[in-house]
């Protein structure tokens, strides 16, 4: 066996290093789907009528949906029945301070190496931490409350602004919009809620940490991000899962609508349990994301670090409705073993002087299969539109795949829409010049895939740059063909 | 030849010239310089008449005609030529056969014949030598594939071939290393003559070795700040703009 | 319930079978009968059919054809405006689908050389071992249903060690002047070791009210060490339809170009798979479509790179008037055995009007991890800083409009090693780009 092979093997073979379960007692609706548990759900959450209303009428449109077979990816069908729709900590603890946090959830955090306290402390990042669905903690509520700024979980926000949740929600991603975002709205079971009035920039990095803990149950986040006229926002959005052999699925809605001349970044990293070596376990993440730039001169930009799960379904989008509006794109999705990602974005452009970038990097390693899908529509009236795509592929050994599916319609002569896509492996005269610099193998593709996803790190918060920048070691520590 | 009165203009939403006045007699070479961002090259692009810089107040007069209604072809029937400072590349056209279209288009807005095919090879060979250009270049794409070098030698060509009133010259010099420098300034020298004008843009006072300029102007925040002869170019090179800056800082 | 495919129009053609499959002198009777079968549990795609997104064949469903048999009325002074590869080449010409022996010229053929139409040559074993052997027969309807109704096409075959430089030249006529006319063109081309060829396939109609069809199979096999070009040329009016499916096969050290101009017609799709089977085996793909009116033009691509050291090469350009639409849909597929592939692709477009479309999707599909993939697209106005570079030089605007469209359109034109067809092609594609411009 080469050197270069056995490096590949060992990077194939480690094992997921944030595996592990929390033993805490769950509060849990009966397995299966039906009307009964939507209505369980919506009566554990105290939920005014009109949101049970919404919720069944999902659930009734879903029932006549059918499953989607387009994506690039394999897996045995789901038995949407065998899945537990609800499942919350079962004393939900009301906490003056951290102190008084269930010392096994503390610890969990501490595994993950997020504890609330050193975010707190040191970042001054407010964190809104969801396990198993429902919200244990939120801080710095406060000082954004001074700001009139509304950061609270979905629940919360349920109760205590429901003409802001009434107005906005469904208004970017409609219930019926797709099979699992019609699932999602049947039986969300709590989320994110984010509201930035006029002229407001907020003065940190919100950020959630998701994570799903109890076996056999399915999440189902829903965020909901409003920025009003001038308003700013970055949002980190970090998920971890624990290793379970059984699939567990999970269909997140992230809705974001910005008004004129506001704002939004939403950062991503994933790394949900990707599976075992043989392809065994790992989650399936089915999410819809999608963000409307409804006012002139507003912007939406998504990062998403992608390293986690066994099935990647995602395409973080953008309506550019909004004269001069903005979408942006930046991707860096990593694929190992048996792991499959089909995953990219929509731009569509709907106002005039509107402009989009899609920057996708693409790594594939082991027996692993990466797509980039995306789309951009420059509609009839769009004059002006501008796109520009690049979509690179890095292949990591002999038995991975790697695929692009990108759209582009174009209606209107004055767009000019530019895509350009490569797929190459890591040099062997770019290793070869490290090591005769004195760098290790596995060091300098670390460097060399580094830097080829710079682009994208670049566009990360700085802590959460960090984070991916380790991830991506982890997953694929200098393994190259 | 050209006459330029409280010119000011701005790209996007940022203006850019601020009130340029300048005059080229006939037979003159002025040089233009100035630090980064000062509007020098905007100026070359307003005389050629880009469409995205947007003149907002001032007149240009070419010839004692209004320079700035004439459309670009207009202007380069009339004798204005514009060697840019980043030729673009027109894959599939070769550079005879534009050469050839742009030169009749020109002789017949000024009343003279097309040259036919014989004719205008014989020029175009008379007129390689001055840039030391090789034969093969004019079969090939214009400017697809050549180095910067090659890019800046088919301008002067161009120029050449040509034979304009007035010769703008944006940043001729820059990539160029000393070699080509000097093919280029020899061209460029050549076409020196009583009747011919050159305006020439330039970052760096070396190009000003090869071609020396009877009138020096420096630009910057889109004015003509100081106008001198020769020296001042050697000034500048000794002093860099920072004292200009300052000058300019404390009377401002 | 699969929506893909639907059997609109699917009765119109056995109904027509029932009469075609009396007819006597049939190059392949038994498999004309699987096709029609095959059909009929198929029928045809719809827009649900990812292939067929953007392209709606239902026009062309509900159109009653006629299908007359060889009848022949063509004179040589007719068809003069159409030898685009020169008065020298060789030339077959098909009327209605079946060879006009008055109008061909076979002169100077080495020996050896078959050069003839597949109806006269369907026991020739070279035939019958290669003929719709390659076409793909499961899921694309119009090969199917090509081979069903396959009635006559040029055969053109070259032993080893055979180069011929003369062009041969095959000129299709859909005559639709009192009917709408269906024909079935079917092309067998096959290179054998060291051998070399260079065959230009033209499609043209009369008639400008009724809406022919023309759906065409080409199948090309290039052996070891083979260099075939093909160029396919649609120039039929601008109420045809048409439909063609090119297939290539290259074995080891081969190299195949070709180029597929698209001027006329109201719905065309061309279909283009090449095989890379063999190692070091090369393919050119160009395509160059002009269009004005309410045409839709739309080209799919499949490159399929199955061994190591090939290399594929693709530039695809468009031109877009009017209320026309174009399609791009370019596949590039790299087998795990297929490392040290380099495979290129480009699709660049302009469109020229308000209510022009363009859709386009470039595909890389890549198993291996050694190799160079790129591709890239474009869809825009014109140039605008070589627009300004050219006005800036004196020559006014309309003129420099027309001059880059041109030299846009030359930059296909270009690699075809074929001079005659070269002079002849840039007037049409002028006059075209005119068309364009104004509509």
């Amino acid at each position: 066996m080469s050197e270069d092979q056995k490096i590949i093997t060992e990077v194939t073979e480690s094992d997921y290093k944030w595996g592990f379960i929390s033993d805490i007692e769950s509060d849990q609706a009966p397995k299966g789907l039906n009307e009964e548990v939507i209505r369980f759900i919506s009566l554990k959450k105290k939920e005014p009528s009109w949101l049970l209303e919404w919720r069944l009428k999902a659930y009734r449109h879903w029932l006549t949906m059918e499953e989607p077979t387009w994506p690039n990816v394999h897996y045995p069908k789901i038995d949407f029945n065998d899945i537990i729709y609800y499942s919350a900590p079962k004393a939900k603890p009301v906490l003056n301070s951290l102190d008084e946090l269930d010392p096994e959830i503390k610890a969990t955090f501490d595994k993950l190496g997020i504890s609330l306290e050193e975010q707190k402390r040191l970042s001054g990042v407010a964190v809104d931490a969801v396990i198993d669905s429902v919200s244990v903690k939120t801080t710095f509520r406060e000082a954004l409350g001074e700001l009139g700024i509304i950061f609270c979980s979905f629940s919360e926000a349920v109760q205590e602004h429901p003409e802001l949740v009434k107005q906005y929600i469904g208004s970017v991603v409609p219930s019926t919009d797709n099979y699992y975002a019609a699932l999602n709205s049947a039986v969300f079971s709590d989320g994110s809620f984010c509201y930035i009035p006029k002229g407001v920039r907020c003065p940190m990095e919100l950020s959630t940490y998701f994570r799903i803990n109890s076996a056999g149950t399915g999440q189902f986040e829903r965020t909901l991000i409003v920025a009003e006229e001038g308003a700013y926002v970055s949002y980190l959005e970090g998920c971890t899962a624990p290793m379970r052999d059984e699939n567990q699925l999970h269909a997140a809605v992230v809705e974001i609508y910005a008004h004129q001349d506001a704002q939004v970044k939403y950062s991503t990293v994933q790394n949900w349990y990707p599976g075992d070596k043989e392809g065994k376990g790992g989650i399936y993440n089915f999410v819809t994301k999608r963000g409307l730039c409804y006012g002139k001169h507003s912007k939406i930009s998504w990062t998403q670090v992608e390293t986690g799960s066994a099935i990647t379904w995602k395409y973080p989008s953008v309506i550019l409705k909004g004269d001069h509006s903005i979408g942006e794109f930046y991707s860096v999705a990593v694929t190992n073993n048996f792991q499959q990602a089909d995953t990219g974005t929509k731009m569509i452009h709907l106002g005039k002087n509107t402009r989009s970038t899609i920057i996708s990097k693409g790594i594939s390693g082991g027996k692993s299969q990466n797509s980039y899908r995306g789309l951009v529509r420059i509609s009839r009236k769009a004059d002006q539109a501008r796109n520009f795509s690049q979509c690179d592929s890095l292949l990591l050994g002999d038995k991975c795949g790697a695929h692009t599916f990108p759209y582009l319609e174009v209606n209107n002569k004055t767009a000019i829409v530019e895509h350009e896509a490569t797929t190459s492996k890591v040099g062997e005269d770019q290793i070869f010049y490290c090591n005769q610099r004195g760098i290790s193998t596995e060091d300098a593709v670390g460097l060399i895939v580094n830097g080829y996803c710079k682009e994208v790190f670049n566009q990360l918060p700085m802590e959460f740059a960090v984070e991916a920048q380790k991830l991506l070691a982890i997953s694929l520590e200098g393994s190259v063909g | 030849m050209l006459e330029i009165k409280n010119l000011q203009a701005r790209v996007e939403e940022k203006q850019i010239l601020n009130g340029i006045n300048l005059i080229v007699k006939p037979g003159e070479v002025h040089a233009i310089m100035g630090p980064n961002g000062s509007g020098k090259s905007t100026l070359a692009s307003v005389l050629a008449g880009r469409e995205e810089y947007e003149v907002t107040g001032g007149e240009v007069l070419f010839k004692g005609q209004d320079l700035l209604e004439m459309s670009p072809e207009d202007r380069a029937r009339k004798g204005l030529f514009l060697a840019f400072q980043y030729p673009v590349e027109i894959p599939g056209v070769t550079n005879a056969n534009f050469l050839k279209t742009a030169l009749n288009e020109i002789r017949k807005a000024n009343g003279l014949p097309s040259l036919d095919s014989k004719e205008f090879l014989q020029l175009m060979k008379e007129k390689m030598k001055l840039v030391e250009m090789d034969k093969a270049m004019t079969q090939r794409s214009v400017n697809e594939g050549f180095s910067g070098g090659e890019k800046k030698r088919n301008e002067v060509f161009q120029m050449a071939m040509l034979e304009p009133a007035l010769a703008v010259l944006d940043e001729t010099d820059s990539g160029l290393d000393i070699d080509a420098l000097r093919i280029v300034a020899n061209g460029v020298n050549a076409l020196r003559n009583k009747e011919r004008s050159f305006v020439v843009i330039t970052h760096y006072q070396r190009l000003l070795d090869y071609i020396v300029p009877d009138y020096v102007h420096v630009l910057y925040k889109g004015r003509i700040v100081k106008s001198g002869t020769k020296e001042l170019a050697l000034e500048l090179e000794e002093k860099g703009y920072d004292w200009i800056k300052e000058e300019n800082g404390v009377h401002i | 319930m699969n929506t893909a495919y639907q059997h609109t129009g699917t009765e119109n053609f056995v109904r027509a079978f029932a009469e075609f499959s009396k007819e006597n002198g049939r190059i392949l009777p038994e498999l004309n009968t699987i096709a029609i079968g095959r059909l009929e549990d198929i029928g045809f795609p719809t827009t649900r059919h990812e292939e067929w997104k953007y392209t709606n064949v239902s026009p062309i469903l509900n159109t009653a054809f006629s299908h007359p048999g060889p009848q022949f009325r063509l004179k040589k002074e007719d068809i003069q405006s159409w030898m685009l590869a020169g008065k020298d080449a060789i030339l077959l010409v098909f009327e209605n689908g079946y060879l006009n022996t008055d109008l061909s010229s076979l002169d100077g053929l080495p020996e050896k050389v078959i050069i003839a139409s597949l109806s006269a040559q369907r026991s020739n074993a070279i035939v019958k071992q290669h003929l719709a052997k390659y076409a793909p027969m499961k899921q694309e309807s119009f090969v199917v249903l090509n081979t069903a109704f396959v009635s006559d096409g040029a055969f053109i075959y070259l032993p080893a060690n055979i180069q011929i430089e003369k062009p041969v030249h095959v000129l299709y006529v859909n005559d639709s002047e009192f009917h709408p006319t269906v024909i079935y063109p079917r092309n067998l081309i096959v290179a054998d070791k060291n051998a070399s060829v260079k065959v230009a396939v033209s499609y043209h109609s009369i008639g400008s009210t009724n809406a022919g069809f023309t759906n065409a199979v080409t199948e090309v096999v290039a052996g070891q060490n083979a260099q075939v070009e093909l160029i396919k040329i649609q120039n039929e009016n601008e109420s045809a339809f048409h439909i063609s499916h090119t297939e290539a096969i290259l074995s080891k050290d081969s190299v195949f170009n070709i180029s597929t101009i698209t001027l006329g017609g109201k719905i065309v799709r061309n279909n283009l798979h090449i095989v890379l089977s063999e190692t070091n085996s090369v393919a050119h793909l160009y395509g160059l479509y002009i269009t004005d009116g309410n045409q839709l033009v739309d080209n799919h691509t499949l490159v399929d790179h199955m061994s190591p050291n090939c290399e594929s090469n693709e530039l695809y350009k468009g031109v877009l008037g009017g209320k026309s639409s174009g399609v791009f849909n370019g596949k590039v597929f790299v087998r795990q055995d297929a490392q040290k592939t380099n495979a290129y692709q480009s699709n660049k477009n302009i469109l020229l009007s308000d209510e022009a479309t363009m859709n386009t999707k470039p595909q890389l599909e890549i198993f291996a991890d050694d190799v160079k993939c790129s591709h890239g697209a474009t869809t825009g106005q014109m140039d605008a800083e070589a627009l300004f570079y050219l006005r800036s030089r004196g020559i006014g605007e309309q003129e420099a409009k027309a001059f880059l469209n041109i030299a846009f359109a030359a930059d296909v034109i270009k690699n075809i090693s074929i001079e005659a067809l070269r002079d002849r092609l840039m007037p049409l594609i002028e006059n075209k780009l005119k068309q364009s411009i104004q509509s």
